[in-house]
């Protein structure tokens, strides 16, 4: 079991990461990763939403018939995220307003259907509830390595309004410069920034491969 | 049997519809409270940097007056003007208008004006400037906007409230003119405003609590 949880984080966070492999929810995530606090906010709100929406098909795949499925997702998924916003509207105010409608565009997120239609339908629900953490802590991971490089480069500044979570003044956050590099803030450094994280995880896995193959050629060569 | 399977169908829909419904009006019914009081006091926490250094004893909110276009105020919207007291003696007049001219729309400007036409404090409430440029009229971004602060039409005359490239007393902001030169227009023509209906802005009756809730949302 652990060692199939692990497996499974693996994939969720590496091999299988909606964001950077299968390319899912990528609207909010090329929208909102302008800093990293915002990164973690929509992170944990799909987080919980996937959690939620995995649990409630799974819970309920006995009585859904193949033909009702799609509207039966979108009813339970739009339900969860109108509940997930409200909450943050009453916990995180501010941060609310940051995030402003990609909160309600959860809804629109493809990585809830597809993991409800490709993995919720078909197991038990603490199956489906860890399958939504694991998957929804991938996508969250990558809004926050995103929201943080863009951050990073475009405003010089990391962690700036962490207040919008956690309350109190408004935090400048870490500021290493006073500028940024500004094209990384606007839309087309959103997809610049998803293509490097993208080409990064391909250069780990080849290089990764590659010291495979090195390895088993030199056991192999010593076998000899 | 086909027949079968549609009500069927269509009693699963109804039953899972009902559920969602029930989940989202309980916790609707759990938040909604708060989310007012979130929302009232962000208002009135919004409001209070315009004041710096005043004295004042009632929430602002509660003397709320909206005055629909035309106006003689910045923007096309209609303006908010919170009167703001110490006892029932006028210590000053907050604003919110728009200035038109931003480079990527309207900017929605807070602007705190004194008994004495002294400006109290200036803050941008909403604008859509291009980030690392035309933003940092943003107090979260640079500390431009509090120079404000103290001046008014007298200090500096109307003619120099404008940037230094347009010969005037104000900094503007390196790599962004457009930005700059809006808010100290809006500024300048909020104060003027002020001059001419000082008597007018505190003699308004002040609306009732559900019209200042519908003009909020």
């Amino acid at each position: 079991m652990s060692v199939d949880l692990v497996q499974r984080f693996k994939s969720g966070l590496w091999h299988d990461n909606p964001g950077l492999v299968q390319l899912l929810g990528l609207c909010p995530l090329l929208a909102v990763t302008t800093t990293f606090v915002n990164g973690l906010g929509l992170g944990m709100a799909t987080l919980a939403a996937l959690m939620a929406s995995n649990a409630l098909v799974s819970a309920t795949r006995r009585w859904i018939r193949p033909e009702i499925r799609v509207p039966i997702y979108v009813l339970i998924i739009a339900s969860l995220v109108t509940c997930i916003e409200l909450i943050f509207k009453a916990l995180f105010p501010d941060l609310d307003r940051s995030l402003g409608i990609f909160i309600p565009l959860i809804v629109t997120n493809c990585a809830i259907v597809a993991r409800a239609e490709v993995f919720a339908s078909r197991n038990p629900v603490g199956t489906s509830i860890v399958d939504g953490l694991v998957m929804g802590s991938g996508f969250a991971l990558l809004l926050m390595t995103i929201g943080a490089f863009r951050e990073l480069l475009g405003q010089g500044s990391l962690f700036s309004r962490m207040d919008l979570l956690f309350g109190g003044e408004p935090v400048r956050g870490i500021v290493l410069a006073e500028n940024g590099w500004l094209l990384i803030v606007m839309p087309p450094g959103a997809f610049f920034s998803l293509a490097l994280a993208i080409a990064a995880k391909n250069a780990i896995d080849r290089r990764r491969k590659d010291a495979r193959t090195t390895l088993s050629r030199r056991a192999r060569t010593l076998n000899r | 049997m086909a027949e079968h399977s549609v009500w069927k169908s269509g009693i699963t829909l109804a039953i899972i519809a009902a559920f969602c419904t029930a989940i989202v009006a309980l916790t609707w019914q759990l938040t909604a409270e708060r989310i007012e009081t979130n929302k009232k006091e962000w208002l009135e926490r919004s409001l209070q940097p315009a004041l710096a250094g005043l004295f004042f004893d009632s929430p602002v909110t509660e003397s709320m007056l909206t005055i629909p276009p035309p106006h003689g105020l910045p923007g096309s919207e209609a303006a908010i003007i919170y009167r703001v007291y110490a006892g029932i003696e006028p210590v000053a007049a907050l604003f919110v208008v728009s200035a038109r001219d931003g480079y990527a729309g309207p900017i929605r400007l807070l602007i705190g004006i004194a008994m004495d036409g002294n400006v109290t404090g200036v803050r941008v409430l909403e604008h859509r400037e291009t980030p690392g440029l035309g933003d940092r009229i943003d107090l979260t971004k640079s500390d431009w906007v509090l120079q404000f602060d103290g001046h008014s039409l007298r200090n500096p005359e109307p003619a120099r409230w404008a940037i230094r490239g347009d010969g005037g007393d104000f900094d503007q902001l390196t790599g962004a003119s457009v930005s700059p030169r809006a808010v100290i227009n809006a500024i300048r023509e909020t104060l003027a405003y002020f001059e001419a209906n000082r008597v007018a802005v505190f003699a308004a009756p002040t609306q009732s609590e559900d019209e200042i809730a519908t003009e909020v949302d």
